[in-house]
């Protein structure tokens, strides 16, 4: 089971709606990605807050079917 | 003991706790090993958690920090993050800052 790069740039938009979400795959086996999201909305939210929101977004695909997701939040 | 209540203890009770895959001496994986030599570099005393030892440990420690993955961080009680954060505020300074408002001792060499 995996994920690819544009479902999860769908998810995090959804969940997220004015995030910049750039994806890169790490190991092209759909389970390795790397993630820079940015977004206005994440201003005055700590880091756990910010990468819980991306989590969210995820809809409990994290920690599941995707192992490792290395993520950069801020604000844009 | 719920596990809830085990875990409401752990971090209460010990300065910096990790929850994490393996041990501090054997870390099983990849991140929870970038945690431990970051804590490592920095000296600081830390109790180690094996998440993999418990089923319930580890569905149980998600659940108390709404956090989805393993390891994760305590600093006197607080969830500070997983592997990326750390990694984040310990490039930054902000981890060993952390650590010395919580009166840890941080190796002077950090």
């Amino acid at each position: 089971m995996a994920m690819d790069a544009g479902e999860i740039e769908r998810l995090i938009r959804e969940g997220i709606p004015d995030a910049e979400v750039t994806i890169r795959d790490l190991a092209g086996d759909g389970n390795h990605y790397s993630a820079t999201v940015l977004a206005p909305s994440f201003a005055g939210k700590t880091r756990v807050q910010q990468h819980q929101l991306v989590y969210n977004a995820l809809k409990g695909n994290m920690g599941g079917v995707l192992h490792a997701l290395a993520l950069q939040t801020g604000t844009p | 003991m719920a596990i809830e209540q085990f875990i409401d203890n752990e971090v209460k009770s010990n300065d910096v706790v990790l929850f994490m895959k393996g041990t501090p001496q054997f870390p099983q994986c990849g991140f929870s090993g970038q945690v431990v030599q970051i804590l490592d570099h920095l000296g600081v005393p830390y109790k180690g958690l094996n998440v993999l030892e418990s089923m319930d440990l580890r569905e149980g420690i998600k659940a108390y920090s709404n956090w989805p993955t393993i390891p994760q961080l305590y600093i006197k009680g607080e969830f500070v993050g997983g592997c990326d954060i750390i990694r984040e505020m310990f490039q930054a300074g902000e981890l060993q800052q952390a650590l010395k408002d919580a009166g840890v001792p941080v190796a002077a060499r950090a």
